[in-house]
């Protein structure tokens, strides 16, 4: 039971959210009290896991590989709680953020439905289950992006519902074929009877679909297009949940499945993942020097963090894969900052375009220095958690012997540093353009607040990185050999 | 029956995909319908197609022999519940897209991205 509280949480959540619909003051309260709750079971799924080692539950006693499979290790355990301290972080901004209109449009179900998706992408051990918590991911955002219903929002949701419905197809699609060829869809199970057969046709073509699906959800490189067209249309707190959590579930399903399922090693899927990952590092570095706003800044920089996540999964090694992992959890906490951030400094500076903002800077010191933790850890450098991601990401390039890609990486970083001082010199440094009298004084506690402990958990990562690197390499070791996963499902290995 | 089955599916995403690359909303929708019908019998095939086999398990018998498998038919009914639920969603976007927008034709929906008009001293002999 302790594995479905931080599922059954969130979707209570959203049904007493809607019980709720004629009063806003109960709806925020409902909605605060069900992230809290939600953050409260991921620890304590978290602190039995840590104890334990990996539990799995079997929906309706069918024994895995028949019924459906619920799994916690490590890795789904910590995003399940990095997702509530998330949610607890939005739901707070929220409240100076989202409209009362929005709010009575059904900000705060959407927002627990799209909860409810992540953390069961999360928890999940079977394949097709996978694909229906992407579908409540799906529609939830759906909704959330389009909410209020402007010019802005409903141009970047065509975008991206055209794209994603698309990734819906080739998600089903692989299923299918794998079902077909091998007759599994647990996870753990299907690990066992691919092993060995990884160049069969069938199997590769399950795999190709699953990358497009999951590489589109991901943001990956030829697939980003949904991304920056729709990530700066929506109020801030929904931009901040979407970077945050959607494009790990893409990067989550890629972990997760080309490890357990797919032993990619040496298969050309390998060598696919190695480009797409360092098309997308470069597509996203290049991309954020040439925007107008911050969030679309921001949101190639989604791109290019994604590749690197990716790098540390194509290049396979267990530092490799270590520094992969660690970015993830890192950029979770980095991402939410900076757009967080970036809202903040919308309400100071009146906008977020770079031709008609500035002078935050001389407006409110302390909040642009907060800012610019966010940017500089975003950026790698030290003594932020973004320095230990790309520290390790280069030393795993330096030991594979492939200093072009060495290259890259810093490269990457260079050009992400080189964006970030872009936005802070147009919207922080420069003055007003309106004068500098323009600038409303301080955003209001309730979008500093989040921001401030947020920023508190990137430094604290930053000075104290042994844990989270611990944690990243049992990770690691765990992607890599899972016998254990395949042990708590109650599976045996052949 | 296989053979009909892949010949429907192949002629579903042809015509799908064609309706996709028109470029305006709803063409774009409906290709996407038939690609995801196209992806259900793809699901369909992979189950074993057979004709008037109930799935009975014969006395003595531990499983069932012969039949279709029913599971590929269940994620099937799943798929085509989902894909109702995104198709009803994305029907009224476009709906609300070209009521708001102005138009159905993609390529004209520039207002999340505008395109910056061209500086004149990069495209001044350009143009000439």
């Amino acid at each position: 039971m302790l594995l479905f509280w931080p599922l059954v949480i969130p979707f209570f959540t959203a049904v007493l959210v809607l019980l709720a619909y004629r009063s806003l003051a109960l709806q925020r309260a409902i909605s605060l009290i069900g992230a809290l709750a939600l953050l409260g079971s991921a620890l304590r799924l978290l602190l039995h896991v840590l104890s334990n080692g990996p539990v799995a539950a079997q929906a309706g006693g069918w024994p895995a590989p028949f019924g459906i499979t619920f799994v916690a290790d490590l890795f789904s355990a910590i995003l399940v709680t990095l997702t509530g301290i998330i949610a607890v972080c939005v739901i707070v901004f929220a409240r100076a953020e989202v409209t009362p209109a929005e709010e009575r449009h059904g900000y705060h179900a959407l927002v627990h439905g799209l909860l409810t998706g992540v953390v069961g992408a999360f928890l999940t051990g079977d394949l097709f289950n996978l694909y229906v918590w992407f579908e409540v991911m799906l529609i939830s955002s759906f909704g959330l992006l389009v909410i209020g219903g402007g010019r802005l929002q409903l141009d970047g949701a065509v975008k991206y519902a055209g794209l994603n419905l698309i990734g819906t197809v080739a998600f089903i699609s692989g299923v299918g074929l794998l079902y077909g060829a091998t007759g599994a869809l647990n996870m753990a199970d299907l690990h066992g009877r691919l092993l060995g057969r990884e160049m069969e046709v069938p199997i590769m073509a399950s795999a190709a679909f699953l990358i497009f699906a999951f590489a589109s959800k991901a943001a990956l490189f030829p697939l980003f297009f949904w991304l920056p067209a729709s990530y700066h249309t929506p109020n801030v707190a929904t931009s901040a949940l979407f970077a945050a959590l959607l494009t790990k579930v893409g990067v989550y399903a890629l972990l997760r499945v080309f490890t357990l399922v797919y032993d990619i090693d040496g298969t050309p899927i390998q060598t696919l993942l190695l480009w797409l990952a360092v098309l997308s590092m470069i597509a996203g570095g290049l991309g954020a020097l040439t925007q107008p706003s911050i969030r679309r800044v921001l949101g190639f920089g989604v791109i290019t963090s994604v590749g690197s996540m990716i790098l540390g999964l194509a290049i396979g090694t267990p530092l490799a894969i270590l520094g992969g992992v660690f970015y993830m959890l890192q950029d979770i906490v980095a991402k939410a900052t900076l757009f967080l951030g970036a809202g903040g400094a919308r309400r100071i500076a009146g906008s977020e375009t770079f031709a008609e903002a500035g002078g935050i800077w001389r407006a409110s010191p302390w909040f642009s220095g907060l800012f610019l933790l966010g940017a500089l850890s975003f950026s790698g450098i030290p003594p932020f958690s973004g320095f230990w991601a790309k520290f390790t990401l280069i030393r795993a390039t330096l030991d594979t012997g492939d200093h072009l890609l060495t290259a890259i990486v810093l490269a990457t970083g260079f050009l992400t540093l080189f964006a970030m001082a872009r936005v802070w010199g147009a919207m922080f440094w420069s003055s007003h353009p309106r004068g500098d009298a323009a600038c409303s004084g301080r955003p209001p506690l309730a979008m500093v607040a989040p921001v401030i402990l947020l920023t508190g958990l990137l430094l604290l990562v930053g000075l104290r990185p042994e844990p989270v690197l611990d944690a990243a390499a049992a990770i690691a070791a765990s992607l890599i050999d899972p016998a254990a996963y395949v042990a708590a499902v109650g599976l045996e290995l052949p | 029956m296989e053979v009909a089955l892949a010949l429907i599916a192949g002629l579903l995403v042809a015509a799908g995909s064609y309706l996709m690359m028109s470029g305006k909303l709803l063409p774009y929708l409906f290709g996407l319908t038939m690609i995801s019908n196209a992806a259900n019998l793809l699901i369909f095939a992979g189950g074993r197609l057979t004709y008037a086999e109930p799935p009975l398990v014969a006395v003595g018998d531990k499983t069932v022999v012969g039949a279709a498998n029913a599971l590929p038919q269940a994620l099937i009914l799943t798929a085509i519940v989902i894909g109702f639920g995104l198709l009803v969603f994305s029907l009224c976007l476009a709906y609300r897209a070209y009521f708001v927008l102005g138009t159905v034709r993609m390529d004209d929906m520039r207002d999340a991205e505008p395109m910056t008009a061209p500086r004149t001293e990069d495209t001044g002999e350009a143009r000439t």
